[in-house]
């Protein structure tokens, strides 16, 4: 087998064990954790034979391992179970709103990293000159702010100061195309914002770190044309820090997300999530989490995978 | 060609605690170089070498600027030149060597790509023809398989060979000046001197000048017409090679000329106090022996020179010694006593007796403590002196060293690299050993200053009666020094004995090859060299 | 004496400034936390500086309460990451061998899953209570500063001068408290700002989600969501709060940034 798709293998393998792993700590987490699920589901006012009813029918009865294997094979057949607090089917509640979340994050993700690593080039070909004092002093400061705090500036600067967007995000099924974009405008800008100043800072130092390398200082001494050391020297070695900056980057969108949907009662995935951590809804909360676990190590996983796939010394054995 | 009259280069600075200032790296400094002809930088690090070099190409790193004088190149001045010029003129007219090939290499490109790129760039030749010149040029510097060498990866060929195909890449769009930086330093000797020969060879049969910069004078006695010595960005002195080697009219270039002359009498025989008896040790996790059957003697009060390239095995063999990698097979005998073979169990005495001293002095002190606490707390630990008995005792030991008052309050990085190393000669002195390894102690420093360690070192064993374990890869040195040497070649001792025996021929291949390739302070050393072992093999 | 650059000692004066308010609230603060003074978001004015919130509560006086909560909780946390985390990293540096894999890999499993993810799942089981935001907090971010002081710990267990004391025959007490830790202190300090930041971004995000600092308590995050519906309206109350939290993280910040350069300008270069 060629070493490189070895690596990749071994790499997936690792991820899938993670996830795995990760899987049963989710399960334990919730289940051993001291507070009884049946109380909290019924409250304190619960009778005795009530919360011995619910046990029951919740399995509550069976020793651990057993309901998360349980569980686990439902969830590797894409059966959730159902919500405890309404019933509802928690797969079919997740396809729902899974579609709305990824079109708010793939939205975000598709001016970010453009505009990132643009601005990361400019800031690192003019390092230490103001505009990459300019794009650093900008970013450092949104770098400080939690999501929901750089929400209510943009809100209040967009909604009030000038009124150009709605406060609310509002999707529903049947909604033009533009007219979702339009939606989700402000939840985006405020991703973009936040996601922007992590990945244009990892870009800019990725760049810098390969054109202080020696063999940009050979192509200097050549007499190549600015352009060509940075097209034939520096980009086919910077692409990989480069990707894995952005994948890394994307992953930590899957956070910025749940808190943005809460702000702008957008309806998808994080709202979910927070509504039944509120409401102590188990399995919805389980299910959700292991998602966002899953899109969060999945991400990893590819960081890894490019970055062993564009480096020359992997590709070209001894 | 090349013409540099008055040359001032200048630097700004921007120390952590203070404004930014300007800094003179070089004052009024000219040279000129004809065709065909190689002029030689020599000075120690910082001496402004490689920036006198640069300045050919007009190119300066991080900050530096040329203000002041003249840089004629074919006539013309360069400094006037605007950056499309500059372009036109570097990697065409002038090209450069650096010291390390491999980080001057990119990683992504097959070495043919960028041996040839210049000549594609600058329009001197169709892909065709610049292919076949630079299969050319791999094969007169001695390049394997010349013919497909180009389609490899940086990585996948040796430091030796990287060397090379960097000089081919400087000679390919055949330019009127080639700069060489330290291309050699960073080589093992006995590859060193196949590609100085290689480069000679390349210089003289394509023509161009060259400047050849380094800090060794034997080595650029072999390749250059003309030597500048330079100190402190100042010229020291500017003559022939003939002129400098043999006749030198400056005190700082005669000590150069003269470092390797320290006069050392072999001892005679004495009771042993280190015996290493049939070591073999290898790495955890590995199944490859760094050490087989090792077996060394070392008499009380003298010096056993461990010699030995990279890989050989020399360092490992320090290792074994205190401890900190216990063998695998053999034993060690230390002042009449077996050593335990690992380190936790041997007894504070055994410690105390077997000091260490190393060759990064920066990384062996503790930044965070004082001159007077790194020397004094072997004093501590081993004697339990406190208070001013232990300060008295630091500063005499201080005083040993030569450093003398004012120092024992002082944090390591505010000393010089050759202060610090003797600090680390005074720590390892406070424990009263009969035993110092020394490892490499004098490779990072200036020859000037290491010439002046190595004296101390004698004398302290003069006066201390303290034997040295003395691990290096420098010849010079070990014929400077060693009353006994053992040459070690991939993990075996190979030749064991007394300095005269080890040095006095019939010699084995091994030996022959690496005693042979320590460059010489001598003109037409190196073709010696060469056609000597040429007959050699001829012989055969 | 080195000089204090400008952006530091302006990081330090907030700093200072907010924690001064926070430890003295009771003395500083106008009005009690919870007491009903005005109309719905009045604007500032001579009696309420920065206004009245959505009930009618001085916005200054809870500002300040809610300083000290968010500050408090921040602290306290970042304070059990750091004993916890540094100690533990250090024990597996110096340590090595099983120690070291468990520890590692038990981290490496922790920092799969987004912390803000981890503590959601967390919190949907236990009593959403004080100690319960700090331990769960401080557990979380222990696995960062547990991977840091580790590294720091590896880079200096290698230096020659930790081999040269080892040589001489010293404990590993002496190893780690006087050839290790002095030299690992200052980017551990920096350290320690950042994590103080996130953990301030952190219990202000799980206020803000309802999950974190329950009433009659508040904090800042809390009282950006109290006051979030006045922003429809174009009434800024729910920006004061968040500014507070933005001018805490940004001083802390440069404080931080200052005390990173000063560690790297140590390294090299001989400063006299």
């Amino acid at each position: 087998m060629h070493p490189i798709l070895k690596l990749v293998v071994q790499r997936i393998a690792l991820g899938l064990l993670l996830l795995l792993a990760v899987s049963v700590l989710i399960y334990a987490g919730t289940e051993a954790l001291p507070g009884d699920v049946a109380q909290a589901i019924l409250g304190q006012s619960a009778t005795p034979e009530a919360l011995a009813n619910l046990r029951e029918s919740l399995g509550l009865n069976q020793p651990g391992y057993i309901r998360y294997f349980h569980w686990l094979g439902g969830v590797l057949t894409g059966d959730f179970g159902k919500a405890l607090t309404n019933g509802q089917d928690i797969g079919q509640a997740i396809a729902q709103r899974l579609g709305n979340t990824l079109f708010l994050a793939g939205c975000a993700a598709a001016i970010s990293v453009p505009l990132a690593i643009g601005l990361g080039l400019v800031a690192a070909r003019y390092n230490g000159r103001w505009p990459d004092k300019v794009i650093s002093g900008i970013t450092l400061s949104t770098i400080s702010l939690p999501e929901f705090v750089a929400a209510y500036f943009v809100i209040y600067l967009l909604t009030q100061v000038f009124p150009i967007f709605q406060p609310v995000a509002m999707v529903f099924p049947g909604m033009s195309f533009w007219a979702k974009l339009n939606a989700v405008a402000l939840p985006v800008i405020v991703l973009v914002l936040v996601v922007l100043a992590h990945m244009m800072r990892m870009t800019r130092a990725a760049i810098l770190n390969v054109m202080q390398s020696a063999y940009i200082e050979t192509a200097e001494l050549k007499g190549l044309s600015p352009m060509r050391v940075i097209w034939k020297h520096a980009l086919p070695n910077a692409v990989a820090p480069i990707i894995s900056v952005v994948v890394l980057n994307l992953a930590y969108l899957v956070v910025g997300v749940v808190v943005v949907e809460v702000v702008f009662s957008y309806n998808a995935l994080g709202q979910y999530l927070v509504d039944h951590v509120a409401k102590r809804d188990l399995p919805v909360v389980q299910a959700v989490g292991l998602i966002f676990a899953a899109v969060y190590i999945g991400l990893n996983i590819l960081a890894d995978v490019l970055a062993i796939v564009a480096n020359p010394r992997l590709r070209h054995p001894k | 060609m090349l013409e540099i009259k008055n040359l001032r280069i200048e630097a700004t600075s921007y120390p952590p605690d203070g404004l930014p200032r300007d800094v003179v790296l070089v004052d009024d400094v000219s040279v000129s170089v004809a065709k065909g002809r190689v002029l030689g930088l020599i000075g120690e690090s910082g001496a402004g070498k490689s920036t006198i070099g640069l300045s050919a190409m007009a190119y300066g790193r991080g900050g530096v600027r040329l203000t002041g004088g003249q840089v004629l190149l074919n006539g013309r001045d360069i400094r006037g030149l605007g950056p499309a010029g500059l372009r036109a003129l570097r990697g065409r007219e002038v090209t450069y060597v650096a010291q390390s090939a491999a980080a001057a290499f990119n990683p992504a490109q097959r070495l043919m790509e960028q041996v040839i790129e210049t000549s594609l760039t600058h329009g001197l030749m169709g892909r065709a023809e610049a292919e076949a010149r630079a299969v050319a040029l791999f094969r007169k510097l001695g390049l394997p398989n010349p013919e497909t060498f180009g389609d490899r990866y940086p990585h996948q060929v040796s430091g030796g060979q990287l060397q090379r195909a960097m000089t081919a890449m400087a000679l390919c769009p055949k330019p009127d000046l080639v700069i060489f930086d330290e291309p050699t330093t960073a080589l093992d000797v006995t590859t060193q001197i196949d590609v100085l020969a290689a480069i000679k060879d390349a210089i003289h049969d394509t023509g161009v000048a060259a400047l050849y910069i380094t800090h060794d004078l034997a080595v650029v006695a072999q390749v250059a017409d003309d030597i500048l010595v330079l100190r402190h960005g100042k010229k020291v002195e500017y003559g022939t090679v003939a002129e400098i080697i043999t006749a030198p009219k400056e005190a700082y270039t005669q000590a150069l000329v003269s470092v390797r002359s320290i006069d050392h009498v072999e001892k005679g025989a004495a009771p042993s106090v280190l015996s290493v008896q049939q070591i073999t040790a290898r790495y955890r996790g590995t199944s490859f022996d760094v050490l087989k059957n090792v077996t060394i003697d070392l008499p009380a009060g003298q010096t056993l020179a461990v010699v030995g390239e990279s890989g050989s095995g020399k360092s490992t063999l320090a290792r074994v010694i205190t401890g900190l990698l216990p063998p695998a097979r053999g034993k060690i005998v230390f002042g009449g006593r077996t050593l335990s073979p690992d380190l936790p169990s041997r007894s504070k005495d055994d410690l105390r007796e077997l000091q260490m001293i190393y060759q990064m002095a920066d990384v062996a002190m503790n930044p965070r403590q004082t001159v007077g606490t790194i020397i004094g707390r072997p004093l501590e630990f081993y004697f339990g002196l406190r208070g001013e008995a232990k300060r008295k005792r630091v500063q005499e030991l201080l005083d040993q060293i030569e450093m003398g008052k004012g120092y024992i309050d002082r944090y390591p990085a505010e000393l010089s690299g050759g202060q610090k190393q003797r600090v680390c000669i005074a720590r390892a002195l406070a424990a009263k050993p009969k035993l110092i390894i020394c490892d490499e102690v004098t490779s990072a420093l200036d020859p000037l200053v290491a010439d002046g360690i190595l004296k101390l070192l004698l004398n302290l064993q003069a006066q201390e009666h303290v034997a040295y374990l003395f691990i290096t890869h420098d010849l010079a040195t070990v014929k400077a020094i060693a009353d006994r040497i053992a040459v070690m070649y991939r993990g075996e001792v190979v030749r064991y004995g007394t300095k005269t025996d080890v040095l006095t021929p019939p010699f084995d291949d091994y030996t022959d090859l690496l005693l042979s390739s320590v460059p010489e302070m001598e003109l037409g050393w190196l073709e010696n060299v060469l056609a000597h072992r040429k007959m050699a093999s001829a012989g055969n | 004496m080195r000089r204090i650059p400008l952006s530091a000692l302006i990081g330090l004066f907030f700093t200072g400034l907010f924690l001064f308010t926070a430890l003295f609230a009771q003395w500083i603060a106008p009005y009690p936390l919870d007491a009903v003074l005005g109309g719905v978001w009045e604007p500032p004015s001579a009696q309420f500086w920065l206004g009245t919130d959505t009930i009618g509560r001085d916005i200054l006086s809870r500002l300040i309460y809610g300083g000290q909560i968010t500050i408090f909780v921040a602290l306290l946390s970042s304070l059990l990451a750091f004993g916890l985390g540094s100690f533990l990293g250090f024990l597996a540096a110096v340590r090595g061998g099983w120690v070291d894999q468990l520890l590692s890999r038990l981290v490496d499993l922790m920092m799969a899953i987004p912390s803000l993810i981890v503590a959601l799942v967390v919190l949907s089981v236990l009593p959403i209570s004080l100690p319960v935001l700090i331990l769960v907090m401080g557990l979380l971010d222990a696995t960062r500063v547990f991977r840091l002081s580790r590294a720091v710990a590896m880079d200096i267990a290698v230096m020659d001068y930790v081999e040269a004391a080892k040589l001489r025959g010293e404990g590993q007490i002496w190893v780690i408290f006087r050839e290790i830790l002095p030299n690992a202190l200052s980017p551990l300090v920096a350290e320690f700002g950042l994590r103080f930041i996130f953990a301030v971004l952190f219990i202000s995000t799980l206020s803000f989600l309802g999950l974190g600092i329950q009433p009659p308590l508040s904090d800042w995050g809390g009282m950006v969501k109290e006051n979030k519906d006045g922003l429809v309206y174009g009434k800024s109350a729910a920006l004061m709060p968040a500014l507070a939290i933005a001018a805490l993280a940004i001083s802390v910040n440069l404080v931080a940034d200052w005390i990173l350069s000063r560690t790297s300008s140590l390294k090299g270069g001989r400063g006299a």
